[in-house]
């Protein structure tokens, strides 16, 4: 009944010490392996046979790849393509877990903000270290637009770096708050069900028609959400690599 | 004489065609350019055209929030390293909210992105 009872995290057996602290294979590291495997095991059976009439696996991994690749040369061009792999990763990963948490009984990993805000940080330190070993202190040259007056520009120059420094807070937000809002929502809508049941009987169990109808359209939602969560993400992935190669010209 | 007319004629005929077609180049160039920007950021704002409103409201809001936020949360700690309280909060909550109206345009497309390329 309890709607936030399905964030908990349980240990299931520990792995090793990190320090003082114990480390264990968790729900969501069950998850995420879960994840790993059907994405190693889709993408290496699709591209196993390489016929040139795919065979349906395979014509689902090269839709995949397709839309990958198409989202990152449109926004960070062909020369962003050396991230494919990066953002392929984390695109396909995303989607997979925010797919299996629709699942019943499955834990949604991506609701937790600890995971989407790695994910976040990743992607902001790769920008920032591929930046400037790639640019050097030219990357800097993000930070300062160009044809702003020399006497406003110290006030622009520092709302670019705050603005800068935010990204990978929004960037994680966005996908943690909206996994968790939706979870939370699907849960609340199958307690009215219990709840009307128990209180009114039969016409309760009547009445809970509607909530399971709105569950069935919210799943509908979720299953849209999920995917477009991904996608946001993975496309301001490629929008902040796209900054790394090429800053302000 | 005639012959110099007519050579001048004919050598300025091609520079009239080049100049011709250098324009036409060019507008198909900006034609092309406009096209370009148009379908990205047709791609960028993709996700906002195809959701709910209530996901693009929440996506934007996150941007202007999360501005604000790290803008305080810096001038706190600046505040708390530095000793100049309240300033720092004072600034940089200013300067936060100012970062957030910006990402919020640049999510909301806007304003151009901050690469303005050629």
């Amino acid at each position: 009944m309890d709607p936030i009872h399905q964030f908990q995290i349980v240990n299931f057996f520990p792995l090793f010490k990190l320090g003082k602290a114990d480390i264990y294979f968790t729900n969501s590291a069950l998850f995420m392996f879960i994840a790993v495997i059907g994405l190693t095991l889709f993408m290496v059976g699709g591209t196993a046979a390489k016929r040139t009439v795919p065979s349906r696996l395979q014509s689902a991994a090269e839709l995949t790849y397709e839309f990958a690749a198409n989202m990152l040369r449109s926004t960070a061009g062909h020369e962003g393509m050396r991230f494919f792999p990066f953002v392929f990763t984390i695109f396909m990963f995303v989607l997979v877990l925010n797919m299996l948490g629709l699942v019943p009984f499955a834990f949604t990993v991506t609701s937790h903000i600890v995971i989407t805000a790695v994910l976040a940080l990743t992607v902001f330190f790769t920008v920032l270290i591929y930046g400037l070993a790639r640019h050097g202190l030219h990357f800097f040259n993000l930070f300062v637009p160009k044809g702003v007056p020399v006497y406003i520009l110290p006030m622009i120059v520092a709302i670019e770096i705050l603005s800068f420094i935010s990204r990978p807070i929004s960037h994680s937000v966005r996908l943690f708050a909206n996994m968790l809002a939706g979870h939370i929502a699907l849960k609340v809508f199958a307690g009215f069900i219990i709840l009307l049941g128990s209180a009114l009987g039969v016409v309760g169990w009547i009445g809970g028609i509607l909530p399971f109808a709105m569950i069935i359209a919210l799943t509908a939602l979720e299953m849209l959400v999920a995917f477009l969560q991904a996608y946001v993400f993975a496309i301001l992935t490629c929008i902040y690599l796209n900054d790394a190669i090429h800053p302000g010209h | 004489m005639a012959d110099d007319t007519r050579g001048n004629g004919e050598r300025k005929e091609p520079p009239a065609d080049e100049a011709q077609l250098s324009a036409r180049l060019q507008r198909l160039g900006d034609r092309l350019a406009e096209a370009n920007r148009s379908s990205d950021q047709r791609t960028g704002s993709r996700p906002a055209a195809d959701t709910s409103g209530f996901a693009r409201g929440f996506r934007l809001s996150t941007e202007l929030v999360v501005g604000v936020l790290v803008g305080g949360a810096i001038g706190w700690l600046l505040d708390r390293w530095l000793g100049i309280s309240p300033w720092g909060l004072i600034v940089l909550l200013l300067l936060g909210f100012a970062a957030g109206v910006l990402n919020l345009m640049r999510a909301a497309g806007v304003m151009p992105e901050r690469h303005l390329d050629q």
